[in-house]
């Protein structure tokens, strides 16, 4: 078990024909995800690596029953492509593409809400359950098949904790990148609440950054509902108010969002948080009592 | 992005929110020239024109009742140095002014429109207790902050004008002028695609009219691309050199207080470096993202950057390649170091693909840096190198 995907998951891949959406599709095939289909319009009847591309994600479903898409279509275009995946119907989204205008986003979330589709990011990693669906472009090889979820806004932290884990030889369940912008879609409250209802994860390590209250949202589930043990860190705690820290959402703004009050929070819902990026593992282990 | 004040009531006049009468001057004869041509009599307003708040305390906003009292205001404010609550210790320069025509106030209060990241949805939020920090408005009296939230599907509604207008204590004419402003500042900050749309004061004069006397607008960066006409109102002066900089080479660059210069890709993880540096009893003089598809060309741009900054006394690298091969990120370094003739410790911490090629390279290289494995010994090595920590 794990959550979201796994190697029943069927893939398309619109903007397949892009410089990243190409490599990237190679990089997922390789790994071993279902990759049934790519969307470019226009580009019907060519293929990728032996890929069907489609004009349509309509096309595209009709034709490889896909219920998962990867996007990769440059920003101007990327909320029109969401809410096309979502029309067909899609049930899980992902979109790597970073700096999407807000209110594009808005827009999208908004919509999002009449339809059944998740989406996960975006400006994010992606997803991968090891050993079975990777959708994204994180590095494969990194992870390895266990038994602890991890969620976080970024990417490169992200394999630093992963890292850190298999190192140890914890395996993971589902890896998530929810992203780093202020709208996006799946959050940590979210993804927390399939993991607690998953059998096969038996803890998660949560990575959350400086900017909005996400993070607060969550300890309050976990003080109440976590059945599991959850290891957090908080990126800028050295962060200057004010100033935008590569990420959209990550922004000290009014004196909210504050590293501080996140980790305050977490720790009073009996997160064990690690002060220190490099013991994330080492805390991950001992909250499992290995 | 943020722009100055005058900027943005030459916006809100093209979307006809009222504003009083008035226009920049970047010298104190250019100031009493635009006093005399927007008002006969007076009293003006001579105001410093800095992309931060607080002015008025700090001695940047001041009342002018000949034109006497204009030159000398002007003189006063034109190169200050401003330090408000939002300027930072070091204040900042004062360039320009905005000189207003004064009007009679009767009352002031608060308007602002912004993003709320909890319900992804726009919010207005408007308060009786205008004219003050709205931050410690929040914090002291949260009850005179009245918000309405806009569903992006159907707009903003009459009934949410209404409701915020009688909140506001408005009625008859003042209900309307401020209905009217509301509407005309949400579709300001949709069709410019702004992060924040702020007016602190919105004052009702005696006479009974609404009207803006500060605007505070902020475009939201993602959205830039489809307003080049805006891209025009940036003020170079009022960013960081460095970072400005950075953006030309698609570096996400900010400069902070430290001695270790860092270089990392990705902003979680340049973050989490920042923050280990302090944790190990160091501080970070920067944070700097090269990306995901960091080329040589742009390493090289990193440390220049880096070390355009001179106090920066050693510089760390930490990558975790991915997709980004470590070997080919050694070469870029390895370049950059010779071409730049990188005079101070450098520390260097790969991770991921290809590391121990990447490693290889770099111990191979005969440059004089230190590797590290793992955030905690590059941070340790970063900080002995930048000469001992503040533990």
């Amino acid at each position: 078990m794990s959550i979201l995907v796994d190697k029943n998951t069927k893939l398309i891949v619109q903007g397949i024909t892009g410089q990243a959406g190409a490599f990237h599709t190679k990089q997922c095939k390789e790994y071993g995800t279902n990759v049934v289909g790519g969307v470019t319009p226009g580009k019907a009847g060519e293929t990728l690596d032996g890929i069907p591309i489609f004009n349509s994600v309509r096309d595209a479903v009709d034709k490889t029953k896909a219920n998962a898409t990867m996007i990769y279509v440059p920003a101007p275009f990327a909320a029109d492509a969401i809410i096309e995946a979502a029309d067909a119907g899609i049930e899980l989204i992902v979109c790597i593409t970073e700096g999407i205008p807000i209110l594009d986003m808005v827009g999208v979330k908004s919509y999002l809400k009449t339809t059944r589709s998740l989406l996960i990011g975006p400006n994010c990693p992606g997803i991968i359950t090891p050993g079975e669906c990777k959708i994204g472009i994180m590095p494969g090889y990194i992870h390895k098949v266990g038994k602890v979820g991890v969620i976080s806004r970024s990417g490169t932290l992200t394999y630093e904790a992963v890292h850190q884990l298999s190192q140890r030889g914890i395996g993971q369940s589902t890896c998530v990148g929810i992203g780093g912008d202020p709208v996006s879609g799946l959050s940590f409250l979210d993804v927390l609440k399939l993991f607690n209802a998953d059998p096969n994860t038996e803890g998660v390590i949560m990575l959350g950054e400086i900017g909005g209250s996400a993070e607060e949202t969550a300890a309050e589930y976990i003080k109440s509902e976590m059945k599991k043990p959850v290891v957090g860190f908080i990126g800028g705690q050295t962060a200057p108010e004010g100033k935008r820290m590569g990420h959209a959402g990550a922004i000290i703004s009014g004196g909210s969002g504050k590293a501080s009050d996140k980790i305050k929070a977490l720790e009073k819902a009996g997160v064990s948080v690690s002060m220190s990026p490099a013991t994330l593992g080492e805390t991950m282990a001992k909250a499992l009592g290995r | 992005m943020k722009i100055h004040e005058y900027q943005a009531k030459d916006i809100f006049r093209k979307y006809q929110i009222a504003v009083p009468n008035g226009k920049p001057a970047f010298t104190v004869d250019e100031a009493v020239t635009v006093a005399k041509s927007i008002s006969t009599h007076g009293p003006w307003v001579v105001k410093a024109q800095i992309h931060a708040g607080g002015r008025g305390k700090g001695g940047g906003v001041k009342l002018a009742k000949s034109l006497d009292e204009v030159r000398t205001h002007s003189e006063a404010i034109l190169g200050m140095t401003l330090i408000t609550h939002q300027t930072g210790p070091e204040g900042k320069l004062v360039k320009r002014l905005l000189i207003e025509e004064g009007c009679n106030i009767a009352s002031e209060f608060y308007l602002a429109v912004t993003l709320d990241r909890v319900s992804s949805q726009l919010v207005i939020m408007a308060s009786p207790a205008g004219g003050m920090d709205i931050e410690h408005v929040a914090a002291n009296t949260p009850e005179k902050i009245f918000k309405e939230w806009i569903n992006p599907m159907v707009g903003l509604r009459d009934f949410q004008c209404r409701r915020l207008a009688s909140k506001m204590g408005f009625t008859g004419t003042t209900a309307k002028g401020f209905t009217d402003i509301l509407k005309k500042l949400i579709r300001l900050f949709i069709d410019t695609d702004c992060g924040l749309a702020e007016i602190n004061p919105l004052v009702v004069t005696k006479e009974g009219g609404v009207l803006a006397v500060d605007a505070k607008v902020d475009f939201e960066e993602n959205s830039l691309y489809r307003h080049p006409s805006l891209l025009e109102l940036r003020d170079h002066n009022e960013e960081d050199p460095s970072e400005t900089a950075a953006k030309r080479f698609d570096l996400s660059y900010i400069s902070l207080d430290g001695n270790i210069g860092c270089m990392v890709n990705g902003a979680g993880l340049a973050m989490a470096t920042m923050d280990i540096l302090k944790y190990e009893g160091g501080n970070a003089a920067n944070f700097l993202d090269v990306g995901g598809g960091a080329t040589e060309e742009k390493v090289k741009e990193a440390f220049k950057i880096i070390l355009s900054d001179k106090k920066v006394k050693a510089v760390l690298v930490n990558i975790f390649g991915g997709i980004m091969k470590c070997d080919v990120i050694a070469l870029g370094i390895i370049a950059a170091v010779k071409d730049l003739k990188l005079a101070i410790p450098l520390v260097v911490r790969l991770e991921g693909t290809n590391v121990d090629l990447g490693k290889k390279l770099l111990n191979d290289s005969g440059l004089k840096l230190e590797t590290a494995t793992g955030m905690k010994e590059a941070a340790q090595k970063a900080v002995v190198a930048a000469g001992g920590g503040n533990k």
